[in-house]
């Protein structure tokens, strides 16, 4: 964060995550939670480090979940994850759009166009239309500030979770934010006995439904006389209705030109948007990802133009957006082609492909730096779906492969990765075994590295790096019935290592391989940690 | 909309401190009062790929992305990433690169790209107490030291050819 020493309370250069972390703590959020995901990950340890409470789950559907119980109590809440993360939290989500919550309830979901640090290329907007929730889109940190207070009012004045949408370019993009707005004071907290509300059993549920759909009709009423949707008057000859980064774009790329910029995209004011089309004689919507807002609003009758189809691909950018406005469906000039990626030199995980690509197995691979494995000179990776699915795809694999092939199987997993969604394929490895065992080799490395090295529940510290209970990955093993369970240093017992792996794969019985050893970039920290927490018993 | 933008965008390989010189320059824009946008991609890069950062400082800046052959100055740290974003700089553009200072005079490699905004100071109307103070507003007080005394050996090494 960066403060202008002339005026230190009136204007600060901030990135979109710090901006969100910012307004949580200004408005008095009682609690953040979330689980790190590349680019939301900086929200919650931010709001930590200028004094928020704030804390990793193991996943996104429980950080979602803790987040809900707390907002029942009146108590405010934050919940950050990465678009794909939103697909973990699905469940609880749906249905806390039927039970409402009490104190409000932020879930931002930061979305990745162009995939710089992710599997796939999912458009989240399309979560608020089907649960049935409110969404925000912040076009720069300002709007990331004062959105995060306007949806925090949003969600107790309709008693509804709100997501707040952002991509990378509004996370870590960092612009001027003057923090003017400022919102009531936060209730107490309290339990107030409200069974028809939170227990979702069918006969609760189904007024439920009915009253989410009424809150959506107040919503949108609401939203036409909202000024989160303003219009920037041009020319006539040409309207942009524009949401999130691209209304930056678009602004840059057709100055001339009409807007209507809109921050409450869900659920859509449609009399607005239909005002605002038939001041234009030609209306562009400019929109990232899916062509979701020109589908539905030409599903309402209006006659939007929307992007053509290689615009759904990829980021937008100022370029991009004059190609759009002109018709250019022609190829986008080739990018730079930078160099890509790679596993640090001397990092753990290097032996472990080496060994997998020596012993030629097929790799059903997860989530982290070590899918860089599949990049040369290890190439040894055969799968990689999302967090967890290692151990999913590599028993299935196993279980319909000839005996030759299946025992060549591994899933190879990290340690962030298997608490978030590891556990529970753990257990179907013990419930349904196939016919040759298996091998799971989780790579423990100390740390959620990819993301940038955060805390979770196997390292035994909490997000702040202060001591917390740890989960021990080979005691959890044990206690699942897997006899088989293995503790090895990947550097120092590289020989061991390649001999168990071997052993293993020829047992024909369940067996989990710990490859233990600290990231490179993290072990310096983890030492000064340890040392911290030691200097600080010996003082108590 | 008269063009009062500059567009600089600072390049070169995970772990030699792009971000850390855009921030430091985008901090100094800043302090002189400018609207200022500073855009990146971070996450899988900091695993030694291709880095990038672009900074845009004028009284009104849209987009935080530098667009293609725009950029007025281009500041690459590594030398084999020229050639990559070559296609950023504008045709009247000025890049920037390590073999335009000597290496000797920065004491510590790891100070390159605070070195390297010295050298593009010399381009910049941006006064050096506000530098100063952009440095050590971005990086821990132990290395206020070194970071200073490169950034004025990149100022002091490309003043004179001016």
């Amino acid at each position: 964060m960066v403060t202008d020493e002339t005026n230190p309370a009136e204007r600060l250069l901030l990135s979109g995550n710090e901006a969100v972390a910012k307004a949580s703590l200004d408005a008095g959020v009682a609690l953040g939670t979330g689980y790190p995901g590349t680019p939301s990950t900086e929200i919650l340890e931010d709001f930590s480090r200028i004094g928020g409470q704030a804390q990793w789950a193991p996943n996104e559907k429980v950080a979602m979940e803790v987040a809900l119980g707390a907002s029942f109590t009146g108590a405010r809440t934050l919940v950050t994850m990465k678009h794909v993360g939103l697909n973990v939290a699905a469940d609880p989500l749906f249905t806390a759009a039927h039970t409402g919550v009490t104190g409000a309830m932020v879930i931002v979901t930061a979305d990745d166009p162009g995939m710089a640090s992710s599997q796939n290329e999912q458009d989240n907007r399309r979560y608020a239309q089907a649960a049935g929730v409110p969404m925000f889109e912040p076009s720069d940190s300002q709007d990331a500030y004062d959105f995060t207070l306007r949806a925090i009012e949003l969600s107790e004045r309709f008693r509804t979770p709100v997501l707040l949408r952002v991509t990378t370019r509004i996370c870590h993009s960092k612009t001027v934010v003057i923090p003017a707005r400022t919102v009531s004071a936060p209730q107490k907290p309290e339990f107030n006995r409200d069974i028809k509300s939170r227990v979702m059993i069918p006969a609760y549920a189904r007024p439920a439904h009915r009253r989410l759909r009424e809150k959506l009709t107040q919503i949108t009423d609401w939203n036409e006389r909202s000024d989160l949707n303003h219009t920037i008057k041009g020319n006539d000859d040409l309207g942009i209705i524009a949401t999130g980064i691209s209304y930056t774009h678009a602004r840059e790329a057709a100055p001339e030109a009409s807007f209507l910029k809109m921050g409450l995209t869900w659920p859509l004011p449609i009399k607005t948007i239909e005002n605002f089309v038939q001041s234009v004689a030609r209306c562009v919507v400019v929109e990232e990802g899916d062509p979701i807002l020109a589908e539905s609003l030409r599903a309402a009758g209006l006659a939007v133009e929307s992007k053509p189809e290689p615009y759904r691909f990829s980021e937008l950018n100022v370029s991009r957006v004059r190609r759009i406005l002109s018709g250019d469906t022609s190829d986008d000039p080739p990018a730079p082609r930078g160099k890509p990626p790679a596993l640090c030199k001397g990092c753990p995980h290097r032996v472990s492909f080496e060994i997998l690509k020596r012993l030629n197995c097929i790799v059903a691979g997860d989530i982290g730096c070590y899918t860089l494995g599949v990049l040369p000179p290890f190439e040894a990776m055969d799968t990689c779906i999302c967090m967890g699915a290692s151990i999913g795809v590599g028993l299935g694999l196993r279980h319909v492969l000839p005996d030759e092939e299946a025992r060549r199987v591994v899933s190879v997993i990290g340690d962030g990765t298997f608490v978030h969604s590891g556990i529970t394929g753990l257990v179907e490895m013990v419930y349904n075994p196939p016919r040759t065992g298996h091998v799971v080799l989780i790579l423990d490395n100390g740390t959620t590295a990819m993301t940038g090295l955060q805390e979770h529940p196997g390292t035994g510290r909490k997000l702040d790096h202060q001591p917390t209970n740890r989960i021990v990955f080979e005691n959890l093993a044990k206690s699942l019935g897997i006899e088989r369970v293995e503790v090895l240093d990947p550097i120092k017992d590289a020989e061991k290592f390649e001999r168990i792996l071997t052993e293993s794969l020829k047992s024909e019985e369940l067996c989990v391989i710990i490859a233990r050893r600290p990231c490179l970039l993290a072990a310096k920290k983890i030492r000064e940690y340890e040392q911290q927490f030691a200097e600080a018993d010996i003082h108590e | 909309m008269s063009n009062t933008v500059t567009n600089v965008v600072i390049a070169g390989l995970g772990g030699q401190g792009v971000l850390k010189a855009s921030d430091i320059l985008a901090s100094a824009a800043f302090r002189t009062g400018l609207n200022v946008k500073k855009s990146e991609i971070h996450g899988m890069s900091q695993r030694g790929g291709s880095v990038a950062s672009d900074v845009r400082f004028g009284d009104e800046v849209l987009s935080p992305m530098v667009p293609r052959g725009e950029a007025d100055f281009m500041v690459v740290l590594a030398t084999d990433q020229v050639e990559v974003n070559r296609g950023l700089l504008r045709e009247s553009g000025v890049l920037i690169c390590p073999d335009q200072i000597d290496e000797n005079a920065v004491s510590n490699r790891r100070s390159l790209n605070v070195a390297m905004l010295g050298v593009l100071s010399n381009h910049l109307e941006i006064d050096l107490p506000i530098w100063l103070g952009a440095i050590k507003a971005n990086l821990p007080e132990k290395a206020h030291d070194t970071n200073i005394e490169a950034f004025k050996a990149g100022r002091n090494a490309t003043r004179d050819a001016r």
